[in-house]
């Protein structure tokens, strides 16, 4: 803890105008923040509280605004584009979450070793992760073409007489991205993953070894119940970032063909910038929130039960 | 090390590793591959994945066929921008938060970690409305707001300045040094290597940021390169060689940055993340 009573220090500038120690204390420490506070005041919570008003009311932004209650509400809960929008977000969130926890953890098992060139390795997996996604889309597009793309090539070749068309098909839009989405972020959560692995103290590894575990009931009955709090972190993060997840799936589809893709997010984008419904998109963006924080205080409830453990 | 893995065991380990990496990076192979390819040639089968004929001319029309270099200079200038003020407004706010004692800190640090739960498309049609009031829409100054005051920022480096021993900041107030000098003589370079972490996710971020440029930009000069890809996806759609090679030169400064960085990526992610 910080040593709270200053003694034998010079007499504080702020004595000699009569302030007392702790206000200046304040005021300086208030100097330290306000910069960045004002910006971030101003640009982010400023709209959310706006948001929070908008979602009550109807608004395009031009004529006056309306009190609208709950008509928002009850109009998108009835909307049957934006009830298709939760249960794709669902199946979009746990298919990525279920796989990428799967792959990543899989992946930093086999990247964790003591071996040359290791690095080289853990960078290629990680590099897709901080490509752009614009890049990343126009690629996949062109590897997931039906007639010509690579993926269905390969398909051809291993016996699938006639393999989907993907961004085309309304079927098969979502799981192609699906699996963009996981290949994009795996190696973001395998580098989280890495680091618990790293975190496992050698000596209990190696009693497991001297005992005669071999690697496999190493892994399981040694590395894998110290993995508790990694590969909770992990999900947790994976399924608030899938719920939020726009970027890369516009630059994918655009939420189509139809509204094949249109995840809440996407939703929320089109009653925004297509339909310019400020109510609604507050609306249907106020549902997202609400999912979000409920994930976010239940990772903070069970974190501290973790802990206390 | 105790144990040495048989020379066989480590071979296996290579060869599946070598594989893995290679299905990773396949698409952004292939796409190195099609740019240096005509059109007609892109799908043919079977892939010819090192052109013997390579289309050096697609490196040449990008820039010829959409002012790319208009929009790689757009998007260094705003990138740029943007880091300098939240490397100074972040490491500022971070030790007030980490290091400064004073009434309604942890109140005011509680609504900035919430706001990083507050997932973006809530706010961002008020956000676009208030910009679009004071005339800020399509104007390179709202991206360089939108980015510069993020939250994550004074999270991260929060974090670090935790670390900082306090023993040592006592010391120099004992020696008279005012907090400010304490901040930029002491603290500032204690901080250094979570403000590279910081520059280089600033970087990226802002270097590969879509949808902020898509809401707000509508002149073609003011465009950035993200939303040159598009201008060309949509105007040129079969020229699958250029949009290609217009990717390629995309991903070259982030691949310049992480290649240099990339053990700092990495302890950011690690320590971000776990102890966040």
């Amino acid at each position: 803890m910080a040593v709270k009573e200053k003694t034998g220090r010079r007499a504080p500038s702020g004595q000699r105008t009569g302030m007392t120690l702790r206000r200046r204390r304040t005021l300086v420490g208030m100097s330290f923040i306000t910069p960045n506070f004002v910006g971030f005041f101003v640009l982010n919570l400023i709209p959310i509280l706006f948001a929070l008003l908008l979602c009550f009311n109807k608004w395009d932004g031009f004529n006056p605004m309306e009190f609208a209650g709950l008509d928002n509400f009850k109009y998108i809960f009835t909307h049957k584009v934006f009830q298709q929008a939760v249960i794709k977000t669902l199946v979009f969130t746990m298919c990525s979450v279920a796989i990428t926890t799967m792959l990543s953890l899989g992946l930093a098992v086999l990247i964790n070793q003591k071996i040359k060139g290791i690095g080289i390795f853990r960078t290629a997996i990680f590099f897709p992760y901080v490509a752009s996604v614009v890049a990343v889309a126009a690629v996949w597009q062109m590897l997931f073409q039906k007639d010509m793309g690579l993926v269905n090539e390969v398909l051809r070749a291993i016996g699938v007489a006639d393999p989907p068309g993907w961004f085309a098909s309304t079927k098969w839009a979502l799981p192609a991205v699906i699996i963009v989405n996981i290949w994009k972020n795996m190696g973001y959560y395998m580098i989280i993953y890495l680091a618990a692995l790293q975190d496992i103290p050698t000596s209990l590894v190696e009693a497991g070894m001297i005992d005669g575990a071999n690697a496999w009931q190493r892994f399981w009955r040694i590395k894998w119940p110290l993995l508790g709090n990694a590969t909770f972190f992990v999900v947790m993060m994976l399924t608030i970032n899938c719920f939020k997840s726009f970027d890369l799936i516009y630059a994918l589809t655009e939420g189509g063909p139809g509204t094949a893709t249109t995840l809440l997010s996407q939703y929320i984008y089109n009653q925004s910038f297509i339909s310019w419904d400020y109510g609604r998109a507050s609306a249907a963006a106020m549902v997202l929130f609400a999912i979000v924080a409920v994930i976010t205080l239940f990772q903070f409830r069970l974190e501290k039960k973790f802990s206390n453990n | 090390m105790p144990n040495k893995t048989p020379a066989w065991k480590k071979a296996i380990l290579y060869a599946v590793l070598i594989l893995i990496c290679v299905v990773t990076l396949l698409p952004l192979i292939w796409m190195l591959s099609a740019s240096l390819k005509l059109d007609k040639d892109v799908f043919r089968i079977p892939i010819e994945w090192i052109p013997s004929d390579p289309a050096w001319s697609n490196y040449q029309r990008i820039w010829e066929q959409v002012p790319m270099l208009r929009f790689t200079f757009n998007t260094f200038k705003v990138t740029v921008i943007t880091t300098v003020i939240q490397v100074f407004t972040c490491s500022f706010a971070a030790y007030g938060f980490a290091k400064c004692q004073f009434r309604g800190r942890n109140v005011l640090f509680l609504i900035y970690v919430a706001t990083i739960a507050v997932p973006w498309q809530v706010y961002m049609l008020p956000q676009y409305t208030m910009m679009n009031a004071v005339h800020l829409v399509d104007t390179h100054a709202v991206l360089i707001l939108l980015h510069s005051f993020d939250a994550f920022g004074v999270f991260l480096l929060r974090q670090f300045c935790m670390g900082i021993p306090n023993e040592l900041l006592e010391a120099a107030r004992i020696d008279g040094l005012s907090e400010y000098g304490i901040y930029r003589k002491i603290a500032l370079p204690q901080m250094g290597p979570s403000i590279a972490t910081l520059v280089i996710f600033t970087f990226v971020t802002n270097w590969n940021d879509f949808m902020g440029p898509m809401i707000y930009l509508n002149s073609t000069e003011l465009k950035t390169v993200q939303l040159g890809i598009r201008m060309f996806m949509g105007q040129y759609s079969t020229e699958y060689g250029l949009i290609m090679a217009a990717s390629v030169v995309s991903l070259i400064p982030v691949v310049i940055v992480f290649l240099m960085f990339q053990k700092k990526f990495v302890q950011g992610i690690a320590t971000s993340g776990l102890k966040g």
